[in-house]
This record gives C-alpha cells, sequence and structure tokens, in this order.
C-alpha cells in the first residue's frame, strides 16, 4: 500500500515506475530505486526478523554495512535489499529468521 | 620511593593487558580478595582477543610437552564451572559447548600422522588421553555435510567452542561489577621496580602496586626485560572469514570451520608470518574459502559478509610463559597463545599461584629460561 509507507519522494526527473511485489502485493517503483527502497515506499519497514532473537528489524544504513535489510528477493535469500536494484516483476519478501542451507550439490541426486 | 607530581593511584596489584589473559587473571585475583586495576592500551592495540576463533580446543596440543596437554585438559575441565560464574554474575550467556571436536583430514596421510601423534600422546598420558580416528562415515555420523573429500577425522570429546566476543565481555564485566578497575588509557611505557612494589608510568600519570602481572600480549615483549623477565614473542597472523546466518546444521566444531551460537559460519586457520600486519588478503582468503568447501561442499553457496586477520601471540615453541620473576619479586608474567582455552586455567589455578605464591602446577615446564641457548 504505497499510501502507507512514510517516505516521500522528492521531485524527479523521469516518470517511469515499474512494479514489483512486496509479500505479494504489487508495489510501483522506479527504476533504480533499491529492493529496501521498495520495502519501504511500500509502507512496510520490517526487512526480516532476527535469526537470534525474532525481533522484527527494518533497513537502516542503506549503503550495505549494517544488514538490517536482509531479504528474500526472487527466491534467494539474506540478501541485502539496500544493494540490490529493482527489476520490473521482482519479487520481494521478508527474510524470516536465518534461511536454511541446502547443498545445490545434491539437488538434482536421484535418491 | 621517588615522589611523583600527580596525586598516588595505588593498587594491591596491576595488571597490564585488559585481553582475555589479564581479564580472567584479573577475576581469579579477585576471587582471592585482592584489589586489582587493569592497565590496558586501548583501541589501537594489537589485540587477538578480538580476533580469535573461539576453540575451547583439547586435541593435539601439547604433542611435545606433556605439560602443556595437562593444563590445557585441566582448563577444559574447568571451563563449565567459569562459564556458570559468568552466567550468574553477568547475565551473558558465553555459548560454551563442549561436546567434543573433529579435526578433518583431506588426506590420508595427514589423517595417519594426526592419529599417530594423538596416540603419542594417549600413551604420554598413561592410557587417559580419549580420541578416535574417524572414516568418512563416521565423520558423517556427527556432520552429516561432509564432503567426498574428506578422509576422516580425529574426535575428541573434550573439545568444544564459546563466543569469544561474549566472553570478553562478560569478564570485563563482572570484573568490574566486583570493583575492579579498568583503565583503558592505561599504556604501561615504562615500569620501575621500586624497594616495595612497582611504578608503573602511563599517560594519566604513574600508578603505584605491590605487584605487577604482565599480561600484553605482544606488548610484553618490552616490559618484561624492565622487571627482570623475558618474553620473546612474535606475531603470527590468522585471517578469519564470518558467513551469512544459515540454520543449525554444524552441531560440532572442527579445526577449521565452526558455526557459531548465532547461526554464522566462521571458518580460519591460516598461519602467516608478516609481521606486525593485521590485514587480510584476497588469496589467503580464498585459499581458506576453498579448504573450506572441500570440507563442506555445500558452504559454496553461502556469502562472506566479514573477514579479518589477527596476530597470534607466539612464543618460539608455540606454549606460554608462566614465570615468576625471581630478580624483582612480585613481578609476573602470563602469556599465552591458545587464551580462550586457558581462560579457566588462568582464572583458576594461575592467579591462584599469583595470589598466593604456592602452587599446583608444573610451572618450571613454562619458564622462558627454556628459550635460552
Ligand atoms: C586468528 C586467531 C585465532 C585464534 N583462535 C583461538 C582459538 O580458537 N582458541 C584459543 O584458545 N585461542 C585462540 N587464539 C589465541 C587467543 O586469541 C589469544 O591467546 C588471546 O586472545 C591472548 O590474549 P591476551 O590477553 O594475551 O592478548 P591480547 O588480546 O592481545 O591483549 C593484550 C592487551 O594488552 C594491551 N597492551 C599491550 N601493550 C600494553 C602496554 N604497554 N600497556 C598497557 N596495555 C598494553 C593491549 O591493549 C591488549 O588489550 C587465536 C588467535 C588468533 C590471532
Ligand atoms: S540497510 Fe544496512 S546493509 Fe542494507
Amino acid at each position: 500500500m504505497p499510501g502507507a509507507s512514510k517516505f516521500e519522494r522528492l521531485a524527479y526527473a523521469s516518470n517511469d515506475w515499474i512494479q514489483v511485489t512486496v509479500e505479494g502485493q504489487p508495489v510501483q517503483v522506479r527504476p533504480g530505486d533499491s529492493a529496501a527502497a521498495a520495502l519501504l515506499a511500500a509502507g512496510q519497514p520490517a526487512a526480516r526478523t532476527s535469526a537470534v532473537s525474532g525481533d522484527p528489524r527494518a533497513p537502516y544504513c542503506l549503503m550495505g554495512i549494517c544488514f538490517e535489510c536482509l531479504l528474500e528477493i526472487d527466491g534467494v535469500p539474506n540478501v541485502q535489499g539496500c544493494m540490490v536494484q529493482v527489476a520490473d516483476g521482482m519479487n520481494i519478501r521478508r527474510q524470516q529468521g536465518a534461511p536454511v542451507l541446502n547443498d545445490s550439490l545434491a539437488e538434482g541426486v536421484p535418491a | 620511593m621517588q615522589a611523583t607530581s600527580h596525586a598516588a593511584r595505588t593498587a594491591d596489584l596491576c595488571l597490564v593487558g585488559g585481553g582475555l589473559v589479564g581479564l580472567a587473571v584479573g577475576l581469579g585475583l579477585q576471587r582471592n580478595g585482592l584489589k586489582v586495576t587493569i592497565l590496558d592500551e586501548g583501541d589501537i592495540a594489537l589485540r587477538a582477543s578480538r580476533g580469535n576463533f573461539g576453540l575451547v580446543w583439547v586435541q593435539g596440543k601439547g604433542d611435545t610437552l606433556p605439560d602443556y596437554a595437562t593444563v590445557t585438559r585441566l582448563s577444559a575441565r574447568l571451563w563449565p564451572q567459569l562459564a556458570q560464574r559468568l552466567q550468574d554474575g553477568t547475565g551473558i550467556d558465553i555459548e560454551l559447548q563442549q561436546r567434543g571436536g573433529l579435526y578433518l583430514s583431506l588426506s590420508e596421510q595427514e589423517l595417519s600422522a594426526r592419529e599417530a601423534m594423538l596416540l603419542k600422546m594417549q600413551h604420554q598420558a598413561g592410557g587417559e588421553y580419549p580420541f578416535q580416528r574417524l572414516d568418512l562415515k563416521q565423520v558423517r555420523e556427527f556432520i552429516p555435510q561432509a564432503g567426498p573429500e574428506v578422509t576422516g577425522a580425529t574426535w575428541c570429546p573434550e573439545d568444544g567452542h564459546l563466543n569469544p566476543l561474549r566472553l570478553l565481555r562478560a569478564l570485563t564485566e563482572l570484573f568490574l561489577r566486583q570493583g575492579g578497575q579498568i583503565r583503558n588509557s592505561g599504556r604501561v611505557s615504562r615500569i620501575t621496580p621500586l624497594t616495595t612494589g612497582f611504578r608503573l608510568a602511563t599517560p594519566e600519570g604513574d600508578w603505584h602496586c605491590d605487584k605487577v602481572v604482565l599480561s600484553a600480549g605482544l606488548g610484553n615483549r618490552d616490559l618484561a626485560p624492565q622487571v627482570g623477565l623475558s618474553a620473546p614473542l612474535v606475531p603470527n597472523r590468522g585471517q578469519v572469514l564470518i558467513t551469512e546466518r544459515v540454520q543449525p546444521f554444524l552441531h560440532y566444531p572442527t579445526g577449521h570451520v565452526r558455526q557459531t551460537g548465532e547461526s554464522t559460519v566462521q571458518i580460519g586457520d591460516s598461519k602467516e608470518d608478516v609481521g606486525f600486519d593485521s590485514g587480510t588478503t584476497t588469496e589467503v582468503m580464498a585459499q581458506i574459502a576453498a579448504r573450506a568447501t572441500r570440507m563442506f561442499p555445500l558452504l559454496r553457496d553461502l556469502r562472506m559478509v566479514r573477514a579479518w586477520g589477527a596476530l597470534r601471540i607466539m612464543t618460539p615453541d608455540g606454549y606460554p610463559i608462566y614465570q615468576a620473576s625471581s630478580q624483582y619479586p612480585g613481578a609476573y608474567l602470563v602469556t599465552c597463545h591458545s587464551g580462550v582455552t586457558l581462560g579457566a586455567l588462568h582464572e583458576g589455578p594461575i592467579a591462584n599461584w599469583i595470589a598466593t605464591d604456592t602452587n599446583t602446577l608444573p610451572l618450571e615446564a613454562f619458564h622462558a629460561r627454556r628459550f635460552e641457548s
């Protein structure tokens, strides 16, 4: 819900919009926005829940340092949302705790 | 005694250096009723206690010095008690886990050499040295994710690990709560033995104390000769990698890879002779990562989030120096490489020895005279 965000966009030369989904909800964003910005624009600031305490956490530094903005982007877990630019149709989900590490080499091996 | 221009700062005992070694000894001295002050150089110092791997490790420690194997194992046995005291006194859980550890091998030759070393140690300990050689199938009973290149491992039920930063915090907090003082701008530039006691020169002025313990890591090199001791220490760099957090899958520490209580994977075990440079290099980080992914192929999907270098504090033979000055009674040197593992020894028997000048340890083995040719 874009209207629920506390963030306001600055006047911006280009008028392009693309659509991504945040937790399944369609959200309009600008090309060049980060996935973390898309989350903030959607009015859903909690990016992840802490793997240690389970508490919700929101993007903080927006420059790749704090790791508070971890998201699951197009199925890839633990991605720093502030370091990834949005793409049309991008599927952005919260990172819930720590992901399970699957062995990619073992996948596809017949049981 | 010479007069100083500053108000007298006094303590029963000053520890020079507030890393894992100084803090552990300091807590034990407080337990013995002493009023203790720690003078520490501060954040610019080289500090192994902030960059280590967190293993409480027994297997293979002391293969060429049985007394070292003995004190290492004693410390490992004393750890649960100290961890509990820290938890009770500060509420900080240092994440101590001692359910055994594995040292994985990637070649038959390496595995056989380790087994031979541990058999020798078992013999030296009169048979009382639990360990087991595991083949890959047995390794996978502990860690199902071990890769096909792993030839086997040695397993020791006395090994463990803890969170070294939480440990440092818990030690600091308990020390302060018990009335200890820590001066963080306390770089000691000069120690002068007096008729009774010692005078320590720091940027904030002089301190006077009856006893002084040198626990300054690499800083002991310059300080020890001032009180009739010698600390021929050299730095040895280790680089460490930290990955993103993933659900716990590695339930036992290994010599090269462990999963922390907070779910990151810590990877390390490089040894480089590069002087006082505590930086990182791409080449060594790549070697560390490559070895770890041969041991655990699933790690290849993990992202690294941090890396650092830190300097080990090494004597020529890698074993500690625990020594009282005979020239200036009241001065002591406590320095070692494995300060995490030996933490409970330092808080216990080592601190008791310094406080009471009586001891039950084989201290002669740790005298620096062994380095004199
Ligand atoms: C990469 C790496 C991995 C390791 N892994 C393990 C492990 O898995 N298990 C294990 O048991 N051990 C491990 N160690 C070793 C362990 O970290 C050290 O043995 C331990 O931290 C040493 O503590 P310390 O207090 O002697 O030294 P430091 O932490 O170096 O502390 C010395 C202190 O003295 C102060 N100081 C220095 N000079 C002066 C001065 N002139 N005046 C005042 N203060 C001074 C400094 O400020 C510093 O705080 C590892 C070390 C490294 C580098
Ligand atoms: S918000 Fe800090 S790393 Fe992304």
